[in-house]
Formats: structure tokens, C-alpha cells, sequence
């Protein structure tokens, strides 16, 4: 299933690199919606296959944790295969992964923990073909939860790695 | 800020006791043969005790020491009467009230001391240097009677003499102090007139004129705003340090108090930096490693910083000169963080998960082999080494729980002083008897607080914060 979306968004990819004539056109970061708007797809939106919009909700820009733990799984796995094919395509990005902890530890373990969740995601994107120069890692420990309840629903969705595109130097 | 402190040598003459009574405990309190009138040689144990001679309504033996004996055992503060020290001028009226209220809060806030009310008192203090009328203080039940006479001078500047009584014993404990500092420094002067009564007494050093830095929290969980902040160890005088706009975490004194080390995300990642407490003029420690760099702490040299380097996901354990070359300490595949100098300088205690989980481990300050020393179920992190060397104290995770906890140095003798949703970070009083942490509360809404237990575990107190509050870290005694 997991497989099937990839392969999905990976095509609408293909289709919204195809339909893209100015490549550029997020060169300075700076005025995403500023340019060439023409056609059915709204660029920067979450329907352009080339936005960071598009990456954060269709491709997904984060990936899951169990409990003390750096592996990835096999749907993290997945979800980066995706990220690693999009940056692919998409070369004008670099990105920077943030790793984060729950706040069921410690201040110092918990920046250690999320240092090496945010290598394990760099590590499985770089094997997949991202150009090592293109990705930088920060951890946050626990210092920025996503969801602020004290229970395991949220804090299965703060052990996570978001992988946070930059409009780079293009290529 | 500087604070003179005079002995004085003119004493009153006590109704009992004497002049000699008085030199032995200034000049030779173990002296053979002298019988001590409070115990100096007070092993640095579990539990607090007064050891009180007496109970109210009982006759009193005449000869009784005043004393706090600390040993395993129960606890009954020890009785103090504290009559509100004198002005000596007009302008010292308020500030003598306020000094007298400051000393009281101190020795009560042990838990080791209760405070007589005024309205119980049936003598009084005319004048400082009149003779001591014991009887009206013994019917009364005080053990101790703190005396005391502010004054301040045309140029703003505070003097503030006090003496100590040993009520049962009819004499006097230690020699008259006068204390002088500018007027807005008054806060010290009473802690230090509190640390003089508590050392007197216990036969250990006190706390009282210590600072603490923390960080001030603002905002909602998930977008917490973070500033450096410093302030006396009870909560007053709050100074910040820095803005909020970098998250900053986990500062630490110098081992003199003048200067901070902390960690901040200015750059965008996590890195170290130090600040000096009086101009907040900052400098980066660890700029060029081009590695995330956190957990700092000062070693007994106030020149030598250990702190965790995070490099390809692996974080070890490293030092460094200020200014100087960084010196990896540990080289292993797993987290190595939270080191903590023993005070003579020549070990390290960590955290690591090498063994699957976060222990602590104790190695030379120069690296190499560790020998792990916590063995209890659960999780061990944050150690820190007691001023006085003996204890490390951490925090443990264990079925869901926080703890704060101390243990010997060999592993020994592990005690849990706290237990909450969530306890951590625990940082040692300059005495080594009170323990400071960060509890924050569960939930959507949680906050963090700053919380003190004394290492017996009892007297769990909440310190007064502006805002909610994390990361305490104690300064050592002032100067």
C-alpha cells in the first residue's frame, strides 16, 4: 500500500516535472508564489509535484520512531525512498533533517537521541542517491514537540525526523 | 558587590557562660577535652536530625549543647527565636525589618530550623550590646537566639552586626559578626547573617548567598520561548540573560560564579557558549568544531570545559581549554553525555547507553576505560558530582516515573529523593545538602518548576519563579 502511494507520487512527479518550464523559479527561497502561475496547478501549492508543499504532504516529510529508538522502519523506510526519489527530481532543494524526542527523557539524552535519528534518516537518503553536500542534520531533543499531550498518541507522532527542504543553489 | 564582613570584639557579657566559652568555638572547636557545644564532625549522611535536648514544658538540662545533629533518624526543627533586629537610625528602620524576615525565611526554608512568633516572645532585645536575659528565652522553648542591629550611612551603605546565643547553654556561639555592603546588597547581608547561624549550628557550610541560573519558560508546549536566566537562590532578584529569540538550554557556573556556560541554538544548531554573569558579554566555545555541542560543564579550574560533541549521529564525551584545542575523552558507537567533574578535577561521571540503556560511568578526567556504577532497574542520566565528592546525583527513569537521586560514588547506597511524572536535572547546593531540580507536570498544559529536597529526601519545596522555569543550575557560595 505504502509502495503503491510512492509509486503514485512519484509519477505525479514525473508529470509536474515534465509540465514545469521554469525550473528556477524557486531559486531565491524567497517568493514561491510569484511566478508563472498558469495551467491547473497552482505552483508552491500542494498540487505542484515540485513544491515543498508537495513534499510535505503528499511525498511526507517526516518519519516515526518507536520508543528509544534510531532504526527506521519499514514504513519510515518507504516514506524516505519517496523523499529521496523527489529530491532526485528536484535537485534547486537541499533539505535539513530535524531529529526530536518525546519528553519522556532527558534534556542532553534527548538531543543525543534525535542527533541519531536525524543521521539514520541522512544515512538512508544519501544510500538511496542524495548527494551527501545537499543534507544537514540538527537535533531538537525535546525541545519542539509537534503534539503537546503527555500520552503515547502524541508523543508516537513527536519521535520523529523532519526532512525541512531549503530552496539551495540549484543545480 | 562587595560584602565586609568584621568580627566583633567587644561580646556582651553573657548571665552564664563566657568568655572562654566563646573563643574555644571561634578559635579551637575540636579542642579535646572542650565539651563542643555543637557537633563539627558531622558525617555527611541521609537524613537530618536535631537532636534536641529537650521538649517543651520539660525541664531543661543546664549544660545542654545546641546542636543539629545529622543522622538517620526523625526530624523536629530546632526552635530559634529572632527578635526583629534594631535599627540604629532612622534610615535603617525598614531595611533592619526586612533583613530580620530574610534570615528567618533562610533557616526555616531547611526545614531544619522553626521560627518562634514575636507574639510568643516574653523578653526582648533593647539594645545589642545589653546582656542576654536567658531565663525569658528558655521559657520559651528557644534553643537559639539570633540578635541582631542594621544600620546605614549617609553614603547608602548598610552595616548589619548580629550574634548568636546558645539559650541552654547561657552563652554565646561563635564571636559577634558586622557585616557591611551597599544598601541595595541587603539581601546578601541577611543570607550571609543566615549562613553564619546555619554553619554555627550544623558544622556545615551554608547556601544561602548562592544565585542560581536557570532558563525562563514562556509560551505554549510546542513553541516554547527559552531565556537565560539568574537569580538569588530563594527565587529573588530575577535577572535574564538573554532574549528568546534561540532556544538556549542547561547553563552552568563557574566554579567561582562569575561566568555561565550554556547551550544555544543562535547559530541553528545546538552549540556552546560562554557568558560572563556581569556585562552578559558572550563567547562561543566550541564555534569552528562545525558539530552540534551541548552539555557543558565547567571543570574546578573554571579554565576546563567537558562537554558532549554530536558528530555523524554519535555524540562522546570531549574537553577543552577555553580558547584551547578540543581532546575526545570517549570514542564508542554509543551516547555519551551529561559529565560532570568530580571537585578535585581528576574524574569524570557520565551518562552512557553503551550497555543498551543510560547508565552512569565513571572515568579518569583524561578518558579512557569507565567502570559503570549504576546497576538498578531502570535509567540513569544527568549525573552530578556533590561538592563535597562523596554522592552523585541523577535522575532515574524507572516504570514510567521520574526520579532525582543521589548514590555513592561506587554505586552504593542509592537513594531516591523525588518521584513525579517528571523530575530531572538535579544540581547540588554549594554545601552539598540541598539538591535543586526541574519538575514539570503532565499534559497539554504542563509546566515546568524549580523544585529544592534536601538529600534526606525531606523538605520538597517549590521555589518562587516569575514564569515558569527549567535547567537550575546552583552558583557557588559568594564571596
Amino acid at each position: 500500500m505504502a509502495h503503491a502511494v510512492v509509486t503514485a507520487a512519484l509519477l505525479i512527479g514525473a508529470i509536474g516535472l515534465s509540465a514545469c518550464t521554469n525550473a528556477n523559479r524557486f531559486g531565491s527561497g524567497s517568493d514561491p508564489y510569484g511566478a508563472g502561475a498558469s495551467g491547473a496547478v497552482t505552483p508552491g501549492s500542494a498540487s505542484d509535484p515540485t513544491s515543498p508543499a508537495y513534499f510535505q504532504a503528499a511525498v511526507g516529510d517526516r518519519v516515526l520512531f518507536p520508543v528509544d529508538q534510531s532504526s527506521l522502519t519499514a514504513a519510515a523506510q518507504s516514506t524516505l525512498d519517496g523523499q529521496a526519489a523527489w529530491m532526485a527530481s528536484n535537485t534547486a532543494y537541499n533539505a535539513t533533517i530535524e531529529g526530536h524526542a518525546d519528553e519522556q527523557g532527558t534534556r542532553e539524552y534527548n538531543l543525543a537521541l534525535g542527533a541519531r535519528r536525524a543521521n539514520a534518516v541522512q544515512e538512508y537518503l544519501i544510500s538511496r542517491g542524495v548527494a551527501g553536500t545537499r543534507l544537514k542534520t540538527v537535533s531538537y531533543g525535546k525541545e519542539r514537540p509537534i503534539e503537546i499531550c503527555s500520552e503515547e498518541a502524541c508523543y508516537a507522532q513527536n519521535r520523529r525526523a523532519v526532512t525541512v527542504l531549503q530552496a539551495g543553489l540549484g543545480s | 558587590m562587595m560584602i565586609a564582613s568584621h568580627r566583633i570584639r567587644t561580646a556582651p557579657r553573657p548571665h552564664r557562660g563566657g568568655d572562654q566559652a566563646l573563643r574555644r568555638h571561634e578559635v579551637q572547636p575540636r579542642q579535646k577535652g572542650a565539651k563542643p557545644m555543637f557537633l563539627r564532625a558531622i558525617s555527611f549522611v541521609f537524613a537530618c536530625v536535631i537532636a534536641l535536648h529537650t521538649a517543651p514544658g520539660e525541664s531543661v538540662a543546664q549544660d545542654g549543647p545546641l546542636r543539629i545533629e545529622i543522622t538517620e533518624g526523625v526530624i523536629e526543627p530546632l526552635p530559634f527565636a529572632l527578635p526583629a533586629f534594631l535599627p540604629e537610625n532612622a534610615a535603617a528602620t525598614q531595611l533592619a525589618a526586612d533583613i530580620s524576615n530574610v534570615i528567618a525565611a533562610d533557616l526555616e526554608g531547611t526545614g531544619l530550623f522553626r521560627q518562634i512568633p514575636a507574639q510568643a516572645h516574653i523578653g526582648s532585645v533593647t539594645s545589642f550590646d545589653a546582656p542576654i536575659a536567658y531565663a525569658d528565652w528558655k521559657a520559651i522553648n528557644a534553643q537559639a537566639l539570633i540578635t541582631g542591629a542594621v544600620s546605614v550611612d549617609g553614603s547608602g551603605r548598610a552595616t548589619v552586626k548580629f550574634r548568636l546565643y546558645d539559650v541552654f547553654s547561657g552563652r554565646e556561639l561563635g564571636e559577634g559578626l558586622r557585616l557591611g555592603g551597599a544598601t541595595n546588597s541587603w539581601r546578601r547581608l541577611a543570607h550571609k547573617v543566615a549562613d553564619q547561624v546555619y554553619s554555627r549550628i550544623t558544622g556545615e557550610g551554608g547556601y544561602f548567598d548562592s544565585r542560581v541560573v536557570f532558563v525562563a519558560e514562556s509560551g505554549p508546549k510546542n513553541a516554547r520561548e527559552k531565556r537565560l536566566a539568574v537569580m538569588d537562590y530563594d527565587g529573588a532578584n530575577v535577572q535574564y540573560l538573554t532574549d528568546s529569540s534561540s532556544i538556549v538550554l542547561a547553563p552552568r557556573f563557574s566554579p567561582t560564579g562569575d561566568r555561565v556556560l550554556y547551550t544555544s541554538y543562535a547559530t541553528g544548531q545546538p552549540e556552546i557558549y560562554v557568558m560572563r554573569v556581569g556585562n552578559v558579554r558572550q563567547q562561543a566555545l566550541t564555534d569552528g568544531e562545525g558539530a552540534m555541542t551541548f552539555a557543558p560543564r565547567f571543570g574546578p579550574d573554571g579554565e576546563t570545559v567537558v562537554y558532549s560533541r554530536t558528530t555523524g549521529g554519535n555524540t562522546d564525551i570531549f574537553a577543552k581549554r577555553i580558547g584551547g584545542a578540543p581532546v575526545q575523552l570517549t570514542n564508542t558507537p554509543s551516547i555519551e553525555t551529561a559529565p560532570s567533574y568530580s571537585p578535585d578535577g581528576k574524574q569524570i561521571v557520565f551518562e552512557s547507553d553503551r550497555s543498551g540503556t543510560q547508565q552512569l560511568y565513571i572515568m579518569s578526567a583524561a578518558g579512557g576505560e569507565a567502570r559503570r556504577i549504576s546497576f538498578g532497574p531502570g535509567r540513569y542520566g544527568t549525573p552530578v558530582w556533590s561538592p563535597r565528592g562523596d554522592l552523585i546525583a541523577f535522575t532515574k527513569q524507572n516504570q514510567g516515573r521520574f526520579h532525582i537521586g543521589v548514590m555513592r560514588t561506587d554505586g552504593s547506597e542509592e537513594r531516591l529523593l523525588t518521584a513525579s511524572f517528571l523530575d530531572e536535572g538535579p544540581t547540588w547546593a554549594p554545601n552539598g545538602r540541598v539538591i535543586m531540580f526541574t519538575r514539570e507536570s503532565a499534559g497539554a498544559g504542563g509546566q515546568p518548576a524549580l523544585y529544592t529536597v534536601d538529600v534526606s529526601g525531606r523538605n520538597l519545596r517549590r521555589l518562587p519563579t516569575p514564569s515558569a522555569a527549567s535547567d537550575p543550575a546552583w552558583s557557588p557560595l559568594l564571596p
